[in-house]
């Protein structure tokens, strides 16, 4: 079986419908085109009600005549006044380049940890292997804000918050990531043992099995791992605030997005700056989701159906 | 009550089913605790005999072995290192010099200061040659704590590998004697690459999750315990603190009528947290389920482009849109606006506020806020829920709606019968996991509400508590404040714990899907 083609047709069948066709006599198809419209025009008013926000977004990204908040949505002028402002009159630069930096590192790294980790709970047998499972399992249930405080404070002590706080937060990123393994499980666990039985006999070590029979099977996976590894830290804003502890020069985007408009006066002064952030920070990160789609509908899809 | 099976169970109509159902759900509670109870009792008599059979064995071993085993007892690797095998043994005497460096030097020192957690707080001294008092600081109760469960951690390690070291040099003398091939350092790398492959790829993650999740959950698992108070610890290294036993736990349980402190505040929040997880899970999976099966539906066009549209809120990072939609419909938004100027709300109606319009239920002004939240929660969940439905209405075999159509089966019929429990069934773990995640959701209320508006019936507790707050944002408030009580957020993190791990194993117990596997295949 091969995954890549597997994908191709989960990719082609989800333009399928379910429904059968109705049996051929009028009543059945008037009804079926009331049925039809109704189901179109909820459609349409979906579409408006899930694009409104970013059309406004993009909108008063625009707008020069003022920087508040405002009851209309259509600038009176326009112009790339607050883009321009961005990026000469804030720190908006550095954090884009802290939260690029972080989210590369941290989609190589976090990646190969959870590769790892998920491809030798599926496909090796060892001593101790469902005691790790369980027990990853029940540490999930901890609230992971938990451990913030006393990470904050090794961080600190390391020298790796405020405006160093990139290793930082790629550290922490990275570190406990391994508990993550359950969709890409998931995959693996669908590759025939016999692929690796086969080889095995042939005389492949298990480095070799993995290197030169799976992982060339696995590129859907990979790409779903780093995929959403990337996205991540690039949308993360908890632990980004928590590390940067109010430094501007150790902020990601979220944050220091999130710091312009967190006061009342904040909103007023940098309002339509904040938008224009958001359409700068939002037009890669969707760009590159819409190309990678198919691969991420397929880990959601799968991740879900095998639980 | 008796057990029916089969067709008794069937002869009952809808309503003594139910019954029927619903008693023996609730009859069945004891039953799950006495079986964590024997769980837990079988762990431990598991655990008990393996301590056992080690015992034995590490005397048997002594009994038994020549000289080089038995020094290894008190040198490591010396049962190695003088049979050949020089790689093996030099590590094993390596770890051994540095764990006792480590424990002679620090380690036993922090270890014994963790009864009092340091007596000696900063002083002021006079110095002489500058004319003026500086602090100087002695005991710090966190580094204490810190590096006392660091060194419990290499302690561990340290009888973990100490008990490998003799099993070792056990099989080194037994490979010996019977004139066998020890494995040389060559072939123990090549090892790690092969027979022993999963030790390579396991050591890293595994080390960052003791690290970085383990050992931080214990450390505050024993703040809970202790009066560590990050408002006193200004500039982080002068601050004491101290153990204060279950006190922490009775400050949340210890309920009074009218009280307005932590228990108050702890209940009303685990209430409006259960709240939301339920609405927000439910709202998203049906609705979801709902725009998935309109999409998929045949004579639909555009397919891709709906799909697409839905899943732009996905690719779009949640900061951005979670903030600009509370932006929007904040006090002076587009949309709160909009509604005013058409005079569909009255002056003193918020999405995110009280109506301070005294003629508005209190109760009614209370559901405003959390109603927006769960709605906006709509807004970024049904497009996950869509593509996932979608995956799995393809999976449904056709010829089930075939053969319920030639039944003359309505279409409703058919969702019910067919669709709902198909979806249900494959979908349960994730319905749990969902759940869960939104009883920990904080992202979506952080950044929509922070919390607000404020609920002075828990005014009382730190973290200035709201009525959308649930009980991870509240916990986040605690530790960022100006009081930043450590010791309660403990307290919530473990009392969170508890609740999911409950709830886990109660609807764990309860999902078909783990029952009758095969029900659908």
């Amino acid at each position: 079986m091969n995954p890549e083609k597997e994908a191709v047709v989960v990719a082609e069948t989800q333009a399928d419908p379910i429904v059968l066709p109705p049996r051929r006599h009028v009543g059945m198809r008037t009804k079926n085109r009331i049925g039809n419209t109704l189901i179109y025009i909820l459609l349409i008013l979906m579409s408006i009600v899930w694009l409104f926000p970013f059309v406004c977004i993009i909108l008063q990204s625009f707008r020069i005549e003022s920087t508040m908040m405002t009851g209309y949505i259509i600038p009176k002028e326009w112009g790339f006044d607050n883009y321009v402002n961005l990026f000469t009159t804030t720190n908006f630069p550095r954090w884009l380049l802290n939260t690029l930096i972080i989210s590369l590192a941290t989609a190589v790294l976090q990646s190969v940890m959870i590769l790892c980790m998920s491809y030798t709970l599926s496909r090796l047998r060892f001593n101790g292997r469902t005691f790790l499972m369980r027990f990853m399992l029940v540490l999930g249930m901890f609230p992971g804000m938990l451990t913030m405080i006393i990470l904050y404070r090794v961080l600190a002590d390391m020298n790796m918050t405020q405006q160093n706080s990139i290793p930082g937060l790629i550290l922490v990123y990275v570190a406990s990531s391994g508990m993550g393994y359950y969709i890409s499980k998931g995959f693996f666990d669908t590759i025939p043992k016999s692929l690796d039985e086969a080889a095995r006999v042939d005389g492949a070590t298990r480095a070799q099995v993995l290197f030169k029979v799976i992982l060339p099977l696995s590129k859907p996976i990979v790409i779903y791992t780093i995929l959403t590894a990337f996205m991540g830290p690039w949308g993360d804003f908890v632990f980004a605030a928590y590390v940067a502890f109010n430094n501007r020069e150790g902020m990601n985007v979220a944050v220091g997005l999130q710091s312009m408009i967190n006061t009342p006066s904040g909103i007023n002064a940098n309002y339509t700056m904040f938008c224009a952030g958001g359409v700068v920070v939002a037009i890669p990160i969707t760009l590159l989701f819409l190309f990678l789609q198919k691969y991420y509908v397929e880990g959601v899809t799968g991740g879900a159906v095998k639980g | 009550m008796e057990k029916y099976v089969g067709l008794e169970y069937l002869k009952l109509n809808k309503f003594q089913r139910f019954l029927y159902k619903f008693t023996h759900f609730f009859l069945g509670i004891p039953d799950w605790f006495k079986n964590i109870g024997l769980a837990i009792g079988h762990f431990f008599q598991k655990f008990g005999l393996a301590v056992k059979n080690e015992v034995i064995d590490l005397i048997e071993t002594f009994r038994k072995g020549d000289w080089k085993t038995r020094v290894s007892y008190v040198v490591m690797g010396f049962g190695n290192l003088f049979r050949g095998q020089i790689g093996r043994g030099i590590l094993f005497l390596a770890f051994e010099a540095l764990f006792l460096f480590y424990m002679i030097f620090w380690g036993g020192s922090w270890i014994g200061q963790m009864g009092t957690l340091g007596t000696m707080g900063p002083e002021k001294i006079y110095d002489p040659v500058y004319d003026t008092y500086i602090t100087v600081y002695h005991d710090n109760s966190f580094k204490i704590l810190l590096y006392s469960v660091l060194s419990l951690f290499f302690i561990i390690g340290f009888i973990y590998t100490w008990r490998l070291n003799i099993k070792q040099a056990k099989i080194s003398q037994q490979l010996a004697l019977e004139g066998k091939h020890l494995t040389t350092g060559k072939e123990d790398l090549r090892s790690f690459a092969d027979d022993q492959f999963h030790k390579t790829l396991l050591a890293l993650p595994t080390i960052g999750i003791l690290v970085f999740t383990v050992m931080p959950i214990i450390f505050m698992i024993l703040v809970a315990f202790t009066n560590y108070n990050g408002a006193l610890n200004n500039g982080y290294s002068n601050n004491l603190f101290t153990w204060v036993g279950w006190d922490n736990f009775n400050t949340i349980f210890n309920w009074q009528v009218g009280g307005t402190g932590y228990s108050a505040a702890f209940g009303e929040i685990l209430a409006w947290t259960i709240m939301w997880a339920f609405f927000a899970t439910f709202s998203n999976y049906f609705l979801g389920m709902l725009v998935a099966i309109m999409i998929n539906k045949k004579g639909i066009k555009l397919k891709k482009v709906w799909r697409t549209i839905l899943v732009l809120t996905i690719a779009i990072p949640q900061f951005i849109s979670l903030l600009y939609v509370s932006r929007m419909f904040a006090n002076n938004g587009i949309v709160l606006t909009w509604l005013r100027n058409a005079g569909m709300v009255s002056d003193t109606f918020t999405f995110f506020g009280l109506n301070t319009d005294p003629s508005v239920p209190r109760w009614v002004a209370i559901m405003v806020p959390r109603l927006t939240v769960i709605v906006i929660n709509i807004w970024i969940g049904i497009p996950y829920l869509m593509l996932i439905a979608t995956g799995i209405l393809m999976n449904i075999p056709a010829d089930l709606y075939e053969s319920a159509k030639i039944d003359g089966a309505s279409s409703w019929q058919q969702y019910t019968r067919i669709t709902l429990p198909y979806m249900l069934f494959v979908t349960g773990p994730y319905l749990l996991t969902s759940f869960i995640g939104n009883m920990n959701n904080f992202n979506v209320i952080f950044l929509l509400t922070g919390g607000a508006p404020d609920n002075p019936a828990a005014s009382g507790a730190s973290g200035s508590v709201g009525y959308t707050d649930l009980l991870i944002t509240w916990l986040y408030k605690i530790t960022t404040g100006a009081q930043s009580e450590y010791y309660m957020a403990s307290v919530i993190g473990i009392l969170v714990f508890v609740v999911i791990s409950v709830i886990s194993l109660v609807v764990y117990n309860l999902m078909p899907s783990t029952k009758n596997e095969e029900d659908y295949q």
